[in-house]
Formats: C-alpha cells, sequence, structure tokens
C-alpha cells in the first residue's frame, strides 16, 4: 500500500514540479505578438500559395498588420471579400480588386502544330526550355510538360491528354499565379475573369513573322493586324508580330475573334453565335 | 529519314549499368555460399534458401501489386538478394513458417512500407532475421552440426556455435586457452567446416564472393575494409590487454557473421553511407558495435544489430561526411604568392 | 603510372571510328548561314546587309563586346540576307546568310603551306591579332581566346596547357590535328607562350593515341620548355579542371578561374587556328570536324567551312542512316542534340554523332537506390544524387550550400546510374536558378 502511495506521491510531485517550470519559462521567454495577426490570419484561405508574394499566410497576415496603407497588398485567392474583412479588422482602406483567372495562351495541339522531333528528358518545362526550344517548329509555344500543373496548389489545372496542353478549370482556379511563375515560356497571363467568365484573349504568344509562325502552327497569331483595325475600342496592339488584347480595354465585342484569319483568338463562355459556324474554343471542361 | 530525331539533354550515353545487373551480381557472389552451406548441412540450407527466396519474392509481388497497386518489380533481383541473405542468416533446421514470418516481416516491413528498393533505411534482411531473433530464440541459436544430418531437416542434430561456447565457457568462469580446445581449427573455421546459420560460417567462400563483387565494382572495398578492419584492431587490443577473457582477433573474424555482413550486408546499397569517408565511418562503427555486443553484451553474435544500429546513423553520415570536393586540397602556397 | 585527375571519372566505351581517316576538305556549300553567337559571350553585330558582296575572309560581324567575338565570312558570294534562322537547339537566331560564289579570298591571307616559324608580333600584338581574327575556345566551350590570354590584373601565367586529351568518345578532330599540323600546333603554342609570357608549355594527350604522343614527343625534344605529358585514359580528362589537376597536380578552388593556380589551357584545334592568324592571317572561318556514328559509311574528318549545313558533311560521309534516332553536335557525353539538319556548322562544332534510333532512347527511370556510384563517378567531388533531389524539390538554398555551381556538367553521374536517372538535367536546371539566385544577390 505504502509503494502505491509513495508512487503517487512522487510523480504528483514530479508534474508540480514540472508545472512551475513550465510556466515559468512560458513568462520569461513571452514574446509580445499583435493580438491582430491572429485575427487577420484567421480570415486568410490558409492556402499558403504564395500568390500574394509572402511566403505563407502567415506572414502575409504579420506585413498586413504591420503596413500603413494595405492598398497594394492583395490576397489573389481571397478576393475581395477576405481582403474586406481584413480592413475591417486592421480598420484600414483596402483597394479594389477585380476578380482575375489564369488563361493559357498557346494553341498548339498535335493537330495545329505537327511534332518535329522527341524530348526525352527530364519531365519538366524548365529542364526542356534550358536546352532547346519545343519539339515542334515554334519556339515560343507549350512544352506540354505541365510545370504549371506541378506549381498549382487548388487542383486548377490539368494536362489535356489529347491536345497536349495544360487546361484551367476555371471554377478551381484562384488566380494566385502559380502557374505564371512556373511557366518559362511565359505563356500563361492572368487576365480578368470577366462578367459571367466571358473573355476574349489571343491564344498565341509566337513573336516570328507571320509566315514563320503559320508554317510551325496554323493557330498562330501572325501579326496581321486585322483585329487591331476592327477592334472600336483600342484594346488590341500588335508588337513583335503578336496581337495583344488589353483587357482593361476590350468590352467583349467579339469583332475581332470573327476577323483573326488564323482562328488565333479564342472567345470563352459566349453563348454560341447563330450564324457563324466557327465555333471557337471549347470551354466545356469546366462544367 | 522515317522517324523524328530524339532530343535529350547529355549525356547521349550509358555505360549499361542497371539494378538487375547489380543484384544478379550480389546473386552470383553468394553462391559459392550456398554451394559450402549445402556441402555442410545438407538439405536443410536447400529448403531454407529456397523457402525464403520464394516467400520474399512472393511477399513482394503481391504487396506491390494488390497493396501499393504499382507494377511490380520482382524481376529486379532485389527480393531475391534480401532473401537469399535472410536464409543465409537462419538455422538450417528451422520450422518454414518461421522463414515465412521472417519474409514477410523483412518485406513488408523492412522494404515496402518505407517505399520499396531504395527508400529502406533498415536491411530488409536483417530486420526479418533479428524479428525472428528476438520472437524465437529458442528457434533461431540452435544451430546443426555440419556432415551429421545432411538429409534431416527439422530433426537435426544440433550443436552449438564457437561464439556461443565461448560465451557459455566464459560465464561457466573457463578461460580462452581452454575453450580454445573445444573450437575446430582454424583452418576448419575458414572453410566453415562448424555450426552456424546457413551461409555465414564459410569465411572462404564468402571471401571468394566478396572478390567478385569488388571485381565487378558492384561495391567499393571501403566498407569491407573497415568492418574487419576494426575488428581486428578493437579485439586485438582486447586480446593483448587480457588474454584469457578475449579471443583472438583471427578467431573473431573467422566465426559468425563478420564475413557476411562485411561483404553482403553492410554494404547493402540503400542503408550504407554515399561518400567514401562516410563508408569508412559506418564500417568501423559495425565493426565496434559486433565487438561490444561480442565481447561485453548477453547476445554471443552482435553483427546483425550493429549493421542495423550503423543503418539508423547512415542519413547523419549522409549529412555530414560530405566527399571531398575538388579544389579542397589546393597548394596554397601558389595562390598565395601570386596575390 | 601515368598521370590522370585525382576525384572520380568514368571509363565510356572509346569508338574513335575515324581516328585513321586523314582530314578531308569539304567541297563549298551553295548557301552558309552563319550565326552571330558561335561563342559565349555578347552576339556580334552584323557589319553586312542584304545584297553586299563578300569575299572569303573579310570581317561580316563585329564583336559586340570585350567578351564576344568577330565574325568573317567564311565564303565569297553575295549575302542572300541577314535574318533569323533556327539554331541547334530550335530557337531562331540571327544570321547572315551568303549565296556561294566561287571562292575568292582577302589579299592579305597567306594561304600557302610555307611553315612559318619567326614570331615577329610582341605580346599584345598577338593577343590583339587573335582577337581580331575571331578566335574562340575550338574545344566547344566557345570561349573567346583573347579572353582567356588577358590574364586579370595581379594574376601571373606560369603555365601553358595545350589540351590534346579529346576524351570524348567518337572524336577524333584533335587528334587528326595533332598528327596532320604538328609543326603548326608546336608554333602555335609558341605564339601563345610569348602571348602570356610564360616558358613552359604542356601538351596534354591520352594515351589511348600513342601516335600522336610519339610525333610530337620526337617534334618537342627539340624544343625548349614545351613537353608532352601522356595521360591516363579516364573521361572527363579534357574538362579544363581535370586537366590541371592532372598536369600539375593542382586544383583550382570553386567559382575560380584557372588563372588562379597560374595555368591557361588552350585546345589543340586553338592553338592551330593562332598559329594560322598570327603567322598567316586568316581569320577563324574553317574548322576540322569528325562526322561518325555506329552506322555512318564512312566516319571522316572534315574541313568545314563556318555555316555549312551539317546535312552536308553527313552526306560527304555516306548519308543519313535509315534508321536515324538523333544527330548530335559533339560527342556523346556533353554534346547537344540537334532539332534539326539544317542548322549550320560553327566554330564550337567539333564533331557530328549520328545515333541509330536503338542507342537514341532513354531507358526508363528507376527508384534511387543509393548505391554511390555517382558519386564515386562525380570529378568535382559531388554528390549527384543529393543535387538532383534538392532540385527536383526546389531548395536551392541547400543545393548551393552542396556545390551545386561546381558541377562542370559533363555527364558522369548520369552515365554510369544503374537507375537510369536524368541526374544531370535536374543538376543543371539547379545550376540555372541557383545561378540566377547568386546573381540577384550582387
Amino acid at each position: 500500500m505504502s509503494i502505491v502511495l509513495i508512487t503517487i506521491l512522487t510523480l504528483a510531485g514530479l508534474g508540480a514540479l514540472a508545472a512551475v517550470i513550465l510556466y515559468l519559462a512560458s513568462q520569461k521567454f513571452k514574446v509580445f505578438e499583435d493580438p491582430r495577426i491572429d485575427q487577420v490570419e484567421e480570415v486568410l484561405p490558409a492556402a499558403n500559395c504564395g500568390g500574394c508574394g509572402f511566403p505563407g499566410c502567415r506572414a502575409f497576415a504579420e506585413a498586413l498588420v504591420k503596413a500603413d496603407d494595405i492598398s497594394d497588398l492583395n490576397c489573389p485567392v481571397g478576393g475581395a471579400e477576405v481582403m474586406g474583412k481584413v480592413a475591417q479588422i486592421l480598420g484600414k482602406e483596402v483597394a479594389k480588386s477585380e476578380p482575375k483567372i489564369a488563361v493559357v495562351r498557346c494553341n498548339g495541339t498535335c493537330e495545329h502544330r505537327p511534332r518535329l522531333n522527341q524530348y526525352e528528358g527530364a519531365p519538366s518545362c524548365a529542364a526542356a526550355s534550358a536546352l532547346y526550344g519545343g519539339e515542334t517548329g515554334c519556339s515560343f509555344g507549350c512544352y506540354g510538360l505541365g510545370d504549371c500543373v506541378d506549381a498549382c496548389n487548388f487542383d486548377a489545372m490539368y494536362m489535356d491528354e489529347k491536345t497536349g496542353l495544360p487546361v484551367v478549370i476555371e471554377d478551381n482556379c484562384v488566380a494566385c499565379g502559380a502557374c505564371v511563375d512556373a511557366c518559362p515560356k511565359n505563356i500563361i497571363e492572368l487576365r480578368k475573369k470577366g462578367p459571367k467568365n466571358r473573355r476574349i484573349f489571343v491564344s498565341c504568344v509566337n513573336e516570328e513573322k507571320g509566315a514563320v509562325a503559320r508554317k510551325a502552327c496554323s493557330v498562330a497569331c501572325i501579326g496581321c493586324g486585322k483585329c487591331a483595325k476592327v477592334c472600336p475600342f483600342d484594346a488590341i496592339t500588335i508588337k513583335n508580330n503578336l496581337a495583344y488584347i488589353d483587357d482593361e480595354k476590350c468590352r467583349l465585342c467579339r469583332k475581332c475573334v470573327a476577323e483573326c484569319p488564323t482562328n488565333a483568338i479564342h472567345e470563352l463562355n459566349f453563348p454560341v453565335r447563330k450564324n457563324k459556324t466557327a465555333v471557337k474554343e471549347t470551354a466545356t471542361e469546366e462544367k | 529519314m522515317n522517324q523524328k530525331l530524339v532530343i535529350s539533354p547529355s549525356p547521349h550515353i550509358h555505360s549499361g549499368d542497371s539494378i538487375p545487373a547489380n543484384m544478379y551480381g550480389v546473386i552470383i557472389a553468394l553462391l559459392p555460399a550456398l554451394a559450402t552451406s549445402v556441402w555442410l548441412f545438407g538439405v536443410g540450407a536447400l529448403i531454407v534458401t529456397f523457402t525464403s527466396v520464394a516467400a520474399c519474392v512472393f511477399f513482394e509481388w503481391i504487396i506491390q501489386k494488390y497493396l501499393l497497386k504499382v507494377t511490380p518489380s520482382i524481376t529486379d533481383g532485389s527480393a531475391i538478394v534480401t532473401g537469399l541473405l535472410l536464409a543465409f542468416n537462419l538455422p538450417t533446421n528451422i520450422p518454414i513458417g518461421l522463414i515465412i514470418i521472417g519474409a514477410a516481416v523483412a518485406i513488408g516491413i523492412g522494404k515496402m512500407s518505407f517505399g520499396g528498393l531504395g527508400n529502406n533505411p533498415f536491411n530488409p534482411a536483417l530486420v526479418g532475421r533479428v524479428f525472428l531473433l528476438i520472437s524465437y530464440p529458442v528457434q533461431m541459436t540452435t544451430w546443426p552440426t555440419p556432415f551429421a544430418s545432411r538429409l534431416q531437416y527439422i530433426d537435426a542434430q544440433t550443436g552449438a556455435t564457437p561464439l556461443s561456447v565461448i560465451k557459455e565457457g566464459l560465464s561457466n568462469g573457463q578461460t580462452i586457452p581452454e575453450l580454445m580446445e573445444r573450437i575446430p581449427s582454424y583452418l576448419d573455421l575458414f572453410l566453415g567446416k562448424t555450426g552456424g546459420s546457413a551461409g555465414e560460417m564459410a569465411a572462404l567462400a564468402l571471401l571468394i564472393g566478396g572478390v567478385y563483387l569488388l571485381w565487378k565494382r558492384i561495391i567499393t572495398w571501403h566498407i569491407p575494409v573497415s568492418v574487419i578492419g576494426s575488428v581486428v584492431i578493437f579485439t586485438g587490443i582486447l586480446h593483448l590487454a587480457n588474454p584469457s577473457t578475449f579471443a583472438d582477433p583471427l578467431f573473431h573474424i573467422l566465426t559468425g557473421g563478420i564475413m557476411l555482413g562485411a561483404f553482403f550486408m553492410a554494404t547493402d546499397y540503400a542503408t550504407s553511407p554515399m561518400s567514401n569517408k562516410g563508408m569508412l565511418l559506418y564500417g568501423a562503427g559495425i565493426g565496434i558495435i559486433t565487438v561490444l555486443i561480442r565481447c561485453f553484451g548477453s547476445y554471443p553474435e552482435g553483427v546483425s544489430f550493429a549493421i542495423l544500429i550503423m543503418n539508423g546513423f547512415t542519413p547523419l553520415i549522409n549529412r555530414y561526411m560530405k566527399p571531398k570536393r575538388f579544389g579542397e586540397t589546393i597548394k596554397t602556397a601558389r595562390v598565395q604568392t601570386s596575390k | 603510372m601515368l598521370k590522370t585527375f585525382k576525384i572520380g571519372g568514368v571509363h565510356p566505351h572509346e569508338w574513335k571510328l575515324s581516328a585513321e581517316k586523314q582530314i578531308e576538305v569539304l567541297p563549298l556549300p551553295k548557301r552558309v548561314s552563319v550565326p552571330v553567337t558561335q561563342h559565349i559571350g555578347a552576339p556580334a553585330k552584323p557589319l553586312v546587309k542584304k545584297g553586299d558582296i563578300v569575299k572569303t575572309g573579310q570581317m561580316i560581324a563585329a564583336s559586340g563586346g570585350f567578351v564576344s567575338a568577330n565574325i568573317h565570312s567564311p565564303v565569297s558570294g553575295k549575302v542572300f540576307k541577314v535574318d533569323q534562322t533556327v539554331d541547334a537547339s530550335g530557337y531562331r537566331k540571327p544570321a547572315i546568310i551568303i549565296d556561294v560564289d566561287g571562292d575568292e579570298w582577302l589579299d592579305d591571307i597567306d594561304r600557302s603551306d610555307k611553315l612559318v616559324k619567326e614570331i615577329t608580333l610582341s605580346g599584345e600584338e598577338i593577343i590583339k591579332k587573335i582577337g581580331e581574327m575571331g578566335i574562340v575556345g575550338m574545344g566547344g566551350a566557345t570561349f573567346p581566346s583573347h579572353v582567356k590570354l588577358s590574364p586579370p590584373p595581379g594574376k601571373k601565367c606560369e603555365i601553358l596547357i595545350i589540351n590534346g586529351v579529346e576524351c570524348e568518345p567518337y572524336l577524333t578532330s584533335d587528334h587528326r590535328l595533332m598528327l596532320e599540323k604538328s609543326e603548326e600546333l608546336i608554333v602555335g603554342i609558341r605564339i601563345l607562350m610569348k602571348a602570356l609570357n610564360v616558358n613552359k608549355a604542356v601538351i596534354g594527350i591520352e594515351n589511348n593515341k600513342p601516335d600522336a604522343i610519339k610525333k610530337l614527343t620526337e617534334l618537342t625534344s627539340k624544343e625548349e620548355g614545351i613537353d608532352v605529358q601522356p595521360l591516363k585514359v579516364k573521361y572527363p580528362q579534357g574538362g579544363e579542371k581535370q586537366l590541371i589537376d592532372a598536369i600539375t597536380g593542382r586544383q583550382v578552388p570553386s567559382g575560380k578561374l584557372p588563372i588562379e593556380v597560374g595555368a591557361v589551357v588552350q585546345n589543340v584545334g586553338t592553338t592551330v587556328a593562332v598559329y594560322e592568324a598570327v603567322q598567316k592571317n586568316k581569320p577563324l572561318i574553317e574548322r576540322v570536324v569528325t562526322v561518325t556514328g555506329p552506322a555512318i559509311a564512312q566516319p571522316s574528318n572534315f574541313l568545314a567551312r563556318i555555316g555549312t549545313p551539317i546535312e552536308q558533311l553527313i552526306e560527304a560521309a555516306g548519308g543519313l542512316p535509315q534508321d536515324t534516332g538523333k544527330v548530335i553536335g559533339g560527342g556523346p557525353m556533353m554534346g547537344k542534340a540537334l532539332t534539326s539538319l539544317e542548322v549550320p556548322i560553327t566554330k564550337g562544332s567539333s564533331g557530328l554523332l549520328v545515333l541509330p534510333d536503338e542507342a537514341a532512347h532513354r531507358q526508363p527511370v528507376k527508384n534511387c537506390i543509393r548505391c554511390s556510384k555517382c558519386v564515386s563517378a562525380c570529378p568535382m567531388g559531388l554528390e549527384p544524387y543529393l543535387l538532383m533531389i534538392e532540385a527536383e524539390k526546389e531548395m536551392w538554398d541547400r543545393a548551393e550550400e552542396d556545390r551545386i555551381m561546381d558541377c562542370i556538367e559533363c555527364g558522369s553521374c548520369s552515365f554510369t546510374c544503374p537507375a537510369h536517372r536524368p541526374l544531370l538535367d535536374y543538376i543543371r536546371l539547379g545550376k540555372g536558378k541557383v545561378g540566377q539566385i547568386i546573381r540577384s544577390r550582387q
């Protein structure tokens, strides 16, 4: 009986001693932390994607609390809603940001862009781009090795095995920009999501002269400038033989889409036109 | 030209080396020891080896196919090597059921649970062996006497190994010189004519296999030399200090699993360090721990434990024992005068 | 014991199919395409435009900076256009395309075979001349030679090493040059010694070229200060750092240039080009190219003008075999796989290797079995298996700590890996990334 008692007492004593030591240590080494950091972190999406430019949500929360003006800090994942809540907690002004989405600007599928050789190295776009221009005659287009898919933390991209090109799943994409950074060819761009997800963009980044670009890929932008001429809002510029549609100016009139001789301009999520048979992008994967 | 040109980064040629080539090399190197074992223990050696190899291959196949759902890689020979090494560490009269349990532990827990070949931190065969040794100490420590009953299996005539003779004798107050008379001559030990696990006692045959491995460049000299070297040095010091309680170095390297361990088990690719310096340290660690267990511990033999303990240190060794970098040993005088 | 470098190394099969073939002069092509970036450094600036008539040896593009090189017309004829053409890696780069018409050389180029032994120019004039003539390292690195010959202030060259190792399997162009232009080579060495102001030069040759060792040993026995050093056959002995280690026993420290240990290395081909530039006034407009491969009908060594399409060289060696899988510019260990046969020969093209389809593909990649063969093979004492993991997992700081930037990309690790892992692919990727990080830090 006394053994049991001694055991209980010893253990209880040890426990109490340890508790005292721990308490003293926690008091001695306490670090003051702004309680608002925890509050802000609470409303952030906890995706730790780095889309804000900080290493994780905690670091972003610290930066938000520390900054006097948070108008140039933005959480692309949470968007306006989350930033609004953050502003409420901190009592600061937040800039209104429009939702964006990643757009793959290459349509060089196997049939559009014939393969001239065969790559057999490490399955990484970065490794391939250090080595050479690509399997096709177009040295600007997609390698199809999926660095962007690997970079995506939100399951918002997959490689279409038929076309060999990455596809963005619109519902999942939070426009964190990880894929944009991962692509060595700068094919992926963050563009405005647009009303009812409707967007128009040039699905090509080839800066070769028209004839060269066209030879390498049948849906390349040849820099002919027809789209720029037809655009009523001056939204289209031609630079280095390549058309670019400014999503700030574009009013989604779709005139350029019909005008493009190589079908390089894509429209997404528009209702099917009645008179035209040429339906462009198949934006059906998202459904 | 009919096909597309292949583009790949350099180099464009390969040495032709492959995982199966290395694994089958190890298997070939183990054959002399297997032959010796059959010569000594007869049918028991064959049954144990065959069961162990078959069980290891079977468990690898079934785990890869149905549990991990990957293409089984049993043809690369690594499961056969594990099976052989496990068998070589078992007495030749062990019940078949235990061999199968050992194989399941070796492959299932020792290898596949970590992700298969190359990812296992501990030598799978030894994981299986030590599991059996701790769980079934009686069956694992009764060894058949060589030549005595080559056609019997379970009911073979049994006897002690030289190491257990020494251990028991010392605990009964006898001295080494007295005990040495009960032990076969060193020539017999070298040829393997003594009791022990299926493949560990044939020092000569294992040495031939080890030389084959070195010749084929499957292993480098660092680990075997440092294991055997450190055993010799450590036991040599002990022997010189007190010859009546510590046996001489030659006895130690000829008995037990030192040869098998040094050439075949410590050199296991996945569980040994990567740099030459690291390998030397790792081998020396195995040697010293083995001698500690043999001379001061309660088990008569300690190679398996020593290798497993040093396996645990391998990641740490890899982290801190880097290979000698190019340009580190520069003749500094030149640089300084040119400044 | 023959000398060799101390750490690592591998022994690929040699396959020197064209070692016995004399250098043949390749007929002029109909059209040449001369890229303006044939060297490391800034691209050269074109001096000609469409329709200009040029003569052989005339400068057509001027050096675009200190680390850059002039480019001279390899043929005479009319400039067809100055435009983008596809280069060896499939990217389009500016090039000068010339339609060949006759072969009219500039008058001040001495085209005779007469050996000019007497060196009239001073050291500085020699370096200037080498720069003017557009000489670059012809072993494959294409580093402008005049830069290499101008050591940074405070550093003094003590020994000139001539690289006649040719450790790449298949290639024989340097071997043939050493046999057929041995006297020119010796004069070239004298010129380089004068330019560097050193009195000691060593020609490093691997032991698999006994004829070259014999011939050059005979020739140098009379020469003060020039020695031939036979070396044990081991890849990558031709690597600059490995060669210095093999010959002098000194190891260039991490991140430093060979001049740090008082050595300058020049390739055999470069040395002969230096002779021609300084003594004969001939710019770098042609080079020896080995065309070889297991299925090539006549493996040969050609003296080809820069800008010749490789198609023509392969044609001259018996044509492209039916089952070609890969065409490599350079040797099999460090060469680049070419995307098309239209790309031209450049100053750095030491060979063309045509591999059949069965030899062109990589084996499936297996798990790393941690056999440490890559660690023993690495001539820089690195841990390729670890660097690959770090590059894959983007652990750039760890990779830098493990000295990824020391990698010389010799390929010994990938060559030796029994699991066929693409070690060098990832290490190269990591080197690029870590290099960027280091540069951004400065």
